[in-house]
């Protein structure tokens, strides 16, 4: 899967140097060159502009190296777990505290 | 072995390998689509310009702009495990410098339950055609395909291209001025 080449409508997982937080969003533009070298540029579907405001500054293209990941499948659900855990941190400490307590008091 | 908390734990592991197991089976029901359908696409007024591509590296590269229809009835892609669609038209082309360029000119999402029929006439492209040199002058070989994403509501996200595309030629004069 690695080797396949990254076309428009892929939708790219990828990371910006200096940024922590990976971001998935859909190729728009290939633009390839004679020795396979390639650039493209992303867009989040529901979003009016293209991601160049997004990019570190002074990059206007992303590259292979850049990409860590596509996007193939889609599981519903699964992601709300940890959006849960991050949007109501007392949630995420009562369920360690709920773990803790199990664990301590578990007999057999 | 039947304290209320063992119960509860049995129930919910038990739930979730339930809902794991008919996920799963979701996905096969519509794995083995082929989710093609047809497509007419047209072109007319395409034109270039060479100016300097002030969102990128303000050097001077082609623009080109040019009217496109596009006609498809996308209904016999949509089933019970389809959320979205994501359609969008691309122009693939080649030139001297980049053996392969794709840029998206157009694009739309279509919604399980809104109208399956797009019929979009002289529309311009939503998105600047950019080439990234001046390879669209001339270029008589640049030829417009209509994709799409298909969202399930579990699966795989699979890439389709309607059957139909065309080709547009470019002029082999700059034109000056307003588009």
């Amino acid at each position: 899967f690695q080797e396949d080449p990254i076309r428009t409508g892929d939708i790219t997982v990828f990371k910006i140097e200096g940024r922590d937080i990976p971001i998935v969003h859909r190729v728009i533009k290939v633009h390839e060159l004679q020795n396979g070298t390639s650039k493209f540029l992303t867009k989040g579907d529901n979003n009016q502009v293209d991601d160049r405001g997004l990019y570190a500054p002074g990059q206007l293209w992303l590259a292979r190296k850049d990409v860590v990941g596509r996007a193939k499948g889609f599981v519903p659900y699964v992601g709300m777990v940890t959006i849960l855990m991050n949007d109501y941190p007392k949630f995420k400490y009562a369920v360690l505290a709920g773990l803790g307590f199990f664990v301590l008091l578990h007999r057999e | 072995m039947h304290s209320i908390w063992t119960r509860a734990n049995a129930v919910f592991a038990f739930t979730l390998s339930v809902l794991a197991a008919m996920t799963f089976a979701a996905f096969l029901t519509t794995a083995f689509n082929d989710n093609i359908a047809p497509v007419v696409i047209k072109s007319s007024n395409a034109q270039v310009k060479n100016v300097p591509n002030y969102s990128a590296n303000r050097a001077k590269n082609d623009l080109a702009s040019l009217n496109f229809d596009i006609q498809v009835d996308v209904s016999p892609v949509f089933n019970w495990n389809v959320k979205q669609l994501f359609l969008y038209l691309v122009a693939e082309y080649s030139t001297p410098l980049n053996p392969l360029n794709q840029v998206v000119l157009w694009d739309k999402i279509i919604l399980r339950g809104d109208s399956p029929v797009v019929d979009v006439s002289s529309a311009n492209p939503k998105y600047y055609f950019w080439d990234d040199g001046n390879g669209l002058l001339g270029n008589d070989n640049v030829t417009l395909v209509l994709r799409w994403n298909v969202i399930p509501n579990a699966g795989y996200l699979p890439l389709v291209q309607a059957s139909g595309s065309h080709t547009v030629r470019f002029p082999s004069n700059y034109i000056t001025g307003k588009f």
